[in-house]
């Protein structure tokens, strides 16, 4: 029975089931703008055009797919690593049912063209204000758990997810100061540069918060848990959570290099993503040195595979950003494929697996059983999700490259070699093969989405005590 | 201009960022210190989570406490010698706009002359020389195609520029005052004036002038309105005036489409179009192949394969 000695695992069940549900709808739509930029007659209407879905899949697998495996796991952990039920359990389940309130909205009204068009923060005015409400109910419930823990010490997942809560907050708030037109219209209370400025403060601390510190928090629990092996270092937690935390704040000039952007400005978002390298791999550090002793595992275990080659990737991308904010390699790389491979390195090696390793946890527990119905299934998912990501950054690295390349290309005479059109017919068998990346990946998703509904179909929801503490000290 | 409105913003930048780097190397530095001795085993920080979660507490890499100590010294080197800390130009005087000039003014030195030596030929001749064809053909593929198409033949409102067909003349001279000064084409809208009737029988005129398929008694009533209103730019005949760009509309050429519906369409909504002016942006040498490259597209069979 659910009293105040046990766990809430409802709402975490909740969001652990739609977060691979969103994450299936959010790859789809991915998918599907990615066959458009291979055949442009697939863009039909208004509603289902390029431009109006683009925002629908980068909401979806951030926010939805994204925002539901963080609020599953920090609910999870937070319970477990403070011994307490979930403080104001209502909210609780209030930013379950807002949150998917939220996403369906954006669902509905992005493909109708409603749009504040900044970017990740598309979402018209009314919803920004039901984010802001949920978001604050987030908060209490959070940092109330924290606050009623009958454990002593605050564990390190915690630290990551609490700054992921107050950041998004205050990114979220800052942002999205507009002025409403109508219901559906709103303009930016900034202008010009100063906009572009705040949109991509928001924008990088989107990626160093929402996509970051919080799945490192995600890394920091489940890793250990699955590995079954202590943490490597907690000198180096605190080093690299502080400096990450601080560093990531400045870097957001990096994505308008070249521009009307003060110079300044630009020096300094250069020279904090340079310095955010090392705070970032401090965190890759911790979870792969967490596995000395148990890399054994790594040949049985398709979960610590998931969580393991995330760390890779989180790695690979976090030394791949700060190269690309220096001015010189930027020139070279901005408004090309590159970026958008940069970004799913990021986000489908390391936001998506990790997540999918933490819910392929998560699941057999809430659900009562030792493990998934079929661990080949997950097997087969890591494998599909692997081939799936190298395929679709390996296509847009060279493709990348070759855009920037063929854009500075002169002919003797100082004209430029390549025709805009030239470029992009140049880059269509590089946005098939990144089409075939997508499709691996979501396939791969759908067999994690057949092997949860027949884990739950055989097991039952879990109702866990909470154990006494243990007052060792 | 400062980018600062005072003072006081360009030495808050530069504390916190001052204060913000070093902040980072002294925390780096504080847990920088505790090293293993040889053959000694790492201990855990005694606390236990959720059953069996511990933390050991091994020193902080070396390798990696290196890697962050240069991305620091690097920061402090790139912000003595670039701008970073609020006012401070820094020691190479760099600034984005002068990078531009200079890029641009060595461009210059390198390329004009290639361009420039053509202004002494007149642009037949250059439209003879194939190299200068070459060049003029990059320059429309860089700056020209976006509306007139990789092909020269246009789109609807923007004119093919490969037929003998020119709004504003087709001559070297014109072509390059063209060019040089842009172009505001302005069909003014009668749909108000004329009511609706009126204007299907201007339209069904127009048609007939191309001898295109159209109600003839329609345009008997057209023919009227046509000679009182539509003349004054477009001509008696209907040939149009290539001294305000009014169009020829007995060619059966059209910029717009010719259907009784677009035709419709333009005289009741009028319409706007613009070509921009290239001289200030391009200069002479260029304008001057680009007015080469144009005339030879019509004029040149060769040069237009």
């Amino acid at each position: 029975m659910e009293t105040q000695s046990t766990y809430n695992y409802k709402v975490v069940r909740q969001f652990a089931v739609m977060t691979v549900i969103w994450g299936i709808v959010g790859m789809l739509v991915g998918v599907i703008i990615a066959a458009q930029l291979v055949w442009p007659d697939l863009n039909f209407g208004p509603w289902l055009h390029f431009g109006r879905l683009r925002p629908l899949h980068t909401n979806a697998v951030i926010f939805a797919f994204g925002g539901c495996a963080l609020f599953a796991t920090s609910y999870y952990v937070v319970q477990r690593t403070c011994q307490v039920r979930l403080f104001a359990e209502k909210l609780a389940a209030f930013t379950f049912w807002g949150w998917q309130l939220v996403i369906v909205l954006a669902a509905v009204t992005l493909p109708l063209g409603f749009t504040s068009g900044k970017e990740y923060a598309e979402l018209e005015w009314p919803i920004d204000l039901l984010i802001t409400v949920i978001w604050v109910a987030y908060a209490i419930v959070f940092f109330g758990t924290i606050a009623v823990r009958k454990v002593k010490h605050i564990y390190v997942a915690n630290w990551f997810y609490g700054a992921f809560i107050l950041t998004v907050a205050l990114l979220h708030i800052v942002n999205s100061l507009e002025i409403p037109v109508s219901l559906t219209k709103s303009y930016s209370v900034y202008a010009g540069a100063v906009d572009a400025m705040v949109q991509w403060w928001y924008g990088h601390n989107a990626v160093g918060f929402f996509l970051t510190a919080a799945f490192l928090g995600m890394m920091y629990y489940f890793v250990p848990k699955q590995a079954g092996r202590p943490v490597f270092s907690y000198r180096l937690s605190v080093v690299h959570f502080w400096a990450l935390i601080f560093t990531y704040m400045w870097a957001g000039p990096h994505h308008l290099h070249y521009t009307a952007l003060p110079d300044w400005t630009q020096s300094l978002g250069m020279v904090f993503s340079l310095i955010l390298l090392a705070p970032s791999w401090g965190g890759m550090i911790n979870g792969i040195m967490t596995l000395s002793g148990a890399w054994h595992k790594l040949r049985t275990d398709p979960v610590l595979k998931f969580l393991v080659v995330s760390l890779s990737f989180y790695g690979m991308s976090t030394f791949e950003g700060p190269m690309m904010s220096i001015k010189t390699v930027n020139a070279l790389s901005h408004f090309t494929d590159w970026t958008v491979g940069h970004v799913h390195s990021g986000a489908l090696g390391w936001v998506g697996f990790i997540s999918i390793g933490s819910i392929y946890y998560l699941l057999p527990r809430l659900f009562g059983r030792e493990q998934m119905h079929s661990m080949k299934l997950v097997e087969a998912h890591f494998w599909l999700a692997t081939v799936g990501v190298v395929l679709y950054i390996a296509a847009l690295w060279i493709s990348g490259v070759m855009q920037g390349l063929m854009w500075r290309a002169l002919n003797p005479d100082g004209t430029l070699t390549y025709s805009f059109a030239e470029v992009v017919k140049a880059t269509y068998p590089y946005h098939f093969v990144r089409l075939l990346g997508g499709v691996f990946y979501l396939t791969g998703m759908l067999l994690m989405a057949y092997n949860m509904f027949r884990t739950i179909a055989i097991g039952r929801p879990v109702v866990a005590e909470i154990p006494a503490v243990a007052h060792a000290h | 201009m400062s980018d600062f409105v005072s003072d006081f913003w360009s030495i808050w930048i530069t504390v916190i960022v001052v204060v913000g780097i070093l902040g980072v190397g002294a925390l780096l530095f504080s847990q920088s210190k505790t090293t293993l001795k040889k053959g000694e085993q790492v201990q855990t920080m005694g606390h236990v989570w959720d059953g069996d979660l511990e933390e050991y507490n091994n020193p902080l890499p070396r390798w990696w406490m290196g890697m962050f100590y240069l991305t620091i010294f690097f920061g402090i080197g790139y912000l003595a010698l670039y701008p970073g800390l609020g006012k401070w130009a820094g020691l190479r005087g760099w600034t984005s706009v002068g990078q531009y000039k200079e890029e641009r003014s060595q461009a210059e030195a390198k390329y004009q002359p290639l361009y420039d030596k053509y202004l002494k030929q007149d642009v037949k001749a250059v439209a003879a020389d194939k190299e200068a064809q070459e060049m003029g053909k990059r320059l429309f593929q860089t700056y020209c195609i976006q509306c007139h198409g990789s092909d020269a033949r246009g789109a609807k409102g923007f004119p093919n520029l490969t037929d003998n067909d020119w709004l504003y003349g087709g001559s070297p001279e014109q072509i390059l005052q063209t060019l040089n000064g842009g172009r505001q084409g302005q069909m003014p809208a009668f749909g108000a004036a004329f009511g609706e009737e009126k204007v299907k029988d201007v339209a069904n005129y127009v048609m007939s002038l191309s001898g295109k398929k159209h109600d003839a008694e329609r345009a008997g009533r057209g023919k009227e309105t046509f000679s009182t209103v539509c003349a004054a730019c477009h001509g008696p005949d209907g040939k149009g005036n290539q001294a305000m760009g009014a169009p020829n509309l007995t060619d059966n050429i059209w910029l717009y489409g010719g259907t009784e519906k677009t035709i419709i369409e333009t005289i009741t909504n009028g319409r706007a179009n613009q070509m921009p002016a290239w001289k200030d942006f391009l200069g002479d040498g260029k304008v001057h192949l680009l007015t080469a490259y144009v005339w030879g597209l019509s004029n040149n069979k060769a040069a237009a394969q």
